[in-house]
């Protein structure tokens, strides 16, 4: 009998407890249908109140890059929340320099819709787009980097630009969440996407692309980014690639020689050892086709026994600096690690290349 | 203790008896969020207004339902229940009108309902047999004592920020050192009124 008035008593309490609560959320959590307004008037939306700016746009098929997957830890879903945003919240200040809270920057997936809402977003963004595809073929490149093509169904095309990228789904244990990868695939190739994809110990995007199948289907949003080829057949490229930096690369190369095939073209790849290398016959028969575009590769590591390499060796800024003549306009893209981008903007810089025509993808 | 009045029971609650200092309840809550004063005083506010409503249902929850039903084995439980749904409504008070102060609190918003100091108020005002109108003042009073000594702790913190702290004593092991002579300094206060 004590057991069970005690079960009831209790189950009670807590019954009408969960009740109070259920009738305050009603009051406290409704928001309403709230107004979001897109570069004052380009696209005004309404969204219901209450979940993140990041969340709203998302369902309204504006897609804000993000890698976290709106948990407010990589810092990419920035955008310019003229009003209605609020205070700036102490989880987004670790992400925001100054001048950024100043020109009232924020972090799409902390800022809460809870009245009518004014943003800025780049016209690039509003263009992206999430495809559904399925993975045409997956092979090996070198031990640890892979090529993935991702195929659209016919009836749909990409518009991207060399240089951009797009930001994969991936499934993870906290739901899905998103990586970037640039786009290798030439632009001119609209029923497509390739990706160059190196398998990090540990990582969620890489070990996933890694382990697809032949006709896997996959979710992707882009194409972003905001690089601009210089469309002056005039001007020579330069492209600096380290790793798996050769995605970006392969896409401008092929791209360029599409349209203006006697455009000069510098391609610098540095690999460590001579198992790193990929694409080389590829270029080379390119090179033969298009007697200006340049393709110089450097192993870092020294030769071992048995090894059969002509080319440069060395770190590839020395290459650079080896056959680049100084004084001819030229617009230089560069991708790889931190250390590589540094050496080779210093000698980019001494060529007389200026910081703007200089575009670098760190990773 | 049907004599003391609310008011003397009020202020000896934040004084003398003062709920962190003298009987150390909440201690985790007050080293974590006691670096800047804001922050201390919203805690303070949201633990006082927990502490104040939640002593007063946990009262009317014992006396008009467990003891009647001879369920008082079950006042743990049930007191937590009950605070456990406080909290929550305090959590989305406060999102609705102090986003701010709300990703300052962070984990420490909820943690509320754990802080042992609300639990104890609850439990002090049924063990000391306080009547209804006693147990308000207690609750409101145990809330404002410990918001008063965070809001202190916060705001020598804050001075102390740019002290020269010998390595082995930063962070906590000061904080500890200062909640000590704190509480010694409240031993000041034990003349002038005592509730047991």
């Amino acid at each position: 009998m004590i057991y069970l008035s005690a079960a009831l008593v209790f189950g009670g309490l807590v019954a009408v407890l969960a009740l109070g609560l259920i009738v305050a959320e009603r009051f406290l959590v409704n928001y309403g249908i709230c107004k979001l307004d897109i570069n004052a008037g380009e696209k005004p939306l309404e969204v219901e109140g209450g979940r993140t700016l990041l969340s709203a746009l998302y369902s309204n098929e504006i897609f804000i890059p993000s890698a976290c997957g709106g948990k407010g830890s990589c810092g990419h879903c920035k955008i310019t929340v003229d009003s209605g945003g609020g205070p700036v919240l102490p989880t987004e200040t670790p992400y925001l320099t100054r001048t950024e809270v100043r020109s009232n920057i924020r972090l799409a997936c902390q800022v809460k819709v809870r009245e009518d809402i004014f943003v800025k977003i780049p016209s690039d963004l509003l263009n992206v787009r999430m495809f559904e595809a399925e993975v045409e073929y997956i092979r090996e490149l070198t031990h640890d980097i892979k090529e993935v093509r991702f195929k659209l169904p016919e009836s749909d095309e990409i518009v991207q630009r060399p240089g951009q990228y797009v930001q994969v789904q991936a499934p993870s244990l906290e739901g899905p969440v998103f990586r970037a990868y640039s786009i290798s695939s030439p632009s001119y190739d609209t029923n497509a996407v390739e990706l160059m994809v190196r398998l990090v110990p540990g990582g969620i995007g890489s070990t996933y692309i890694h382990n697809l199948q032949e006709g896997d289907p996959v979710t992707f949003t882009g194409p972003y980014g905001e690089f601009y080829l210089n469309d002056d057949p005039s001007v020579e490229i330069v492209c600096v690639g380290g790793g798996c930096g050769m995605a970006p690369m392969k896409n401008i190369i092929y791209s360029i020689y599409d349209k203006h095939p006697d455009r000069v073209c510098w391609l610098f790849f540095g690999c460590r050892t001579v198992k790193d290398i990929f694409y080389l016959d590829e270029y080379r028969a390119l090179a033969e086709k298009h007697p200006n575009f340049h393709v110089i590769y450097a192993l870092s590591d020294e030769l071992t026994d048995g090894d059969e390499w002509e080319g440069e060796t060395g770190f590839i800024h020395l290459s650079v600096d080896k056959y680049l003549e100084a004084g001819v306009v030229r617009q230089a893209f560069l991708c790889g690690p931190p250390p590589m981008i540094e050496a080779v903007m210093r000698v980019l810089e001494d060529k007389g290349l200026v910081e703007q025509d200089i575009f670098y993808d760190k990773f | 203790m049907s004599d003391t009045s609310a008011i003397v029971i009020l202020i000896a609650a934040i004084f003398t008896n003062n709920i962190l200092l003298s009987n150390f309840l909440g201690m985790c809550s007050f080293i974590a969020c006691s670096s800047q004063v804001g922050t201390a005083l919203g805690l303070g506010t949201a633990v006082t207004f927990v502490m104040t409503m939640t002593t007063m249902i946990n009262y009317s929850v014992y006396y008009f339902l467990l003891v009647p039903l001879k369920l008082v084995h079950l006042q743990f439980i049930v007191f937590i229940a009950v605070i456990a749904a406080f909290v929550q409504l305090v959590e989305m008070i406060v999102e609705r009108f102090s986003p701010k102060l709300y990703f300052s609190l962070g984990i420490f918003l909820p943690l509320i309902t754990v802080n042992c100091a609300i639990l104890g108020a609850s439990l002090f005002a049924i063990i000391r047999n306080y009547t209804f109108i006693q147990t308000i003042g207690f609750g409101f009073g145990a809330g404002l004592g410990w918001l008063v000594a965070i809001v202190l702790m916060a705001g020598l913190q804050q001075k102390m920020r740019y002290s020269d702290i010998p390595q082995p004593f930063k962070g906590v092991s000061v904080a500890m050192i200062i909640t000590c002579v704190m509480a010694m300094a409240f031993m000041g206060f034990a003349g002038m009124v005592t509730i047991q």
